[in-house]
């Protein structure tokens, strides 16, 4: 049985698409674990669309401010550096193509780019909060999941069977097996990079689109 | 003439009536004005339109309105971790318009700033988009959304100046800027009013012409939904 990565070096895989002087969205999930891995000499500045650029790390014990709260409604600490500013202000700036990157979790991705990860009808009424925007305004979608359901299924696939977050909107896919892009124009997945020990026979088993592999790189 | 009101029910009497729409900010638990929205309550008023990002937590914020069955319908980006909610909702008694969050926030800045419509590429090809106009601007498909305005918005600030100019707290602040240019009245809760001067024309969050009533906060329990913190490295 092969492994592949776990979810701490799914992220740490993730963090290397990170580049120096980025202004990155990272979502719930993995894609917090992240922030933990930006590589030496990167400099990366955090918004949480709230209302706030700049996140700081998770406060001490006892030094929770109520006020000052995460997108994942999570207690954060502000750097010497952090701005804050209204909802409005905040989505402009997604918006507006402003934000480099987004890193965010997903339910389903297509190879053509489409993004299903807010709802699973008649089972889940949450809302789609941020993510709808983030996807549709920054200017790369990097996407942090498991390669296949706890049923072994695939959740990569052709066409996206969930209602859609957004259209055409994935760059790259991380999963615990391989790192895959999108491309949008043939709908196929490209295979980047796999993790440790797995194959690429293993990994086009497991995805529910085609997978071409001329580009592979064996990961070190 | 003042705008400084005694304490939060009159700062609302007069303003309350059956059916209408109310804006009320917040993102999570976080900046709800949690003195205004019991006298809401309190008041009785039925089939209400709120507009807020979300609808509060178990015995928290907008909570409340829920559980008299006060509101008819919530117009929201995520609604989760509510129960509450999803009960009203799939038993078909609450109705739901949800509305990405940056949507929601631009309707609303749109409703104060007089623009009865806008073009976004949040939502396309998505549900979101369904029924409303799709065009195309320089070869990128963008839908059309409208504004939101309400007959009321609760705001709640950190510190206002008798003229209403107020100041917000960190991430406190989210929806309530907005919120108060888009109200028909806005009526603003403040942990501390101050005086003439206390407050730098400069640093002025939101000025004073949006602001038509403030009041000192009563509650101001700030609860926190999810606590959490690191341990100090030790030496």
């Amino acid at each position: 049985m092969m492994t592949g990565w776990t979810r701490d070096q799914m992220a740490q895989r993730a963090a290397l698409e990170l580049q120096d002087g980025y202004y990155v969205n990272l979502g719930i999930g993995i894609p917090t674990l992240v922030a933990n891995y930006i590589p030496d000499g990167v400099h990366v500045t955090l918004q949480s669309e709230n209302g706030m650029l700049g996140m700081g790390p998770f406060p001490y014990v006892g030094e929770a401010d109520p006020d000052l709260i995460n997108a994942g409604k999570q207690t954060i600490t502000e750097l010497p550096t952090s701005s804050y500013f209204s909802s409005a202000d905040s989505f402009a700036m997604i918006r507006g193509g402003h934000i480099d990157m987004a890193i965010l979790g997903a339910m389903e991705v297509a190879a053509n780019g489409d993004l299903a990860n807010w709802t699973i009808p008649g089972k889940m009424v949450k809302g789609m909060g941020g993510a709808m925007d983030l996807v549709a305004g920054v200017q790369r979608v990097v996407v942090v999941m498991d390669h296949t359901n706890k049923a072994g299924e695939p959740k990569l696939l052709k066409r996206c069977e969930l209602p859609l977050t957004g259209q055409g909107v994935v760059d790259l896919v991380i999963t615990d097996l391989c790192v895959l892009k999108c491309d949008r124009e043939t709908g196929r997945f490209v295979l980047v990079e796999l993790a440790p020990g797995i194959t690429a026979e293993y990994v086009i088993e497991r995805t529910g689109a085609p997978v071409v592999t001329e580009t592979a790189g064996q990961a070190a | 003439m003042t705008k400084i009101y005694e304490d939060p029910r009159a700062a609302l009497e007069g303003l309350l009536f059956d059916g209408m729409t109310i804006m009320s900010g917040g993102f999570g638990l976080s900046g709800n004005p949690e003195s205004l929205i019991p006298e809401i309550k309190a008041a009785g008023v039925r089939d209400l339109t709120v507009i807020s990002n979300n609808a509060g937590a178990d015995g928290f914020g907008l909570w409340m309105l829920l559980e008299t069955r006060q509101i008819r319908k919530m117009i929201s980006s995520y609604v989760g971790e509510n129960k509450l909610f999803e009960q009203q909702y799939l038993s078909g008694d609450l109705e739901l318009e949800l509305t990405p969050q940056g949507t929601l926030a631009e309707r609303i800045r749109a409703g104060g700033a007089g623009i009865p419509a806008f073009y976004t590429r949040t939502g396309v090809g998505t549900v979101v988009a369904e029924g409303k106009p799709v065009e195309e601007f320089d070869g990128v498909l963008y839908v059309r959304e409208r504004w939101l305005r309400a007959d009321l918005s609760l705001v709640k600030a950190w510190r206002a100046d008798p003229e209403g100019n107020l100041q917000f707290r960190k991430t406190a602040r989210n929806f309530n800027p907005v919120m108060a240019t888009a109200g028909k009245v806005t009526v603003v809760e403040v942990e501390e009013i101050v005086e003439a001067g206390a407050i730098s024309a400069d640093c002025v969050h939101t000025p004073g012409i949006y602001v038509d009533r403030i009041v000192k906060s009563t509650i101001n329990e700030k609860r926190i939904e999810k606590l959490t913190e690191r341990a100090r490295e030790t030496p």
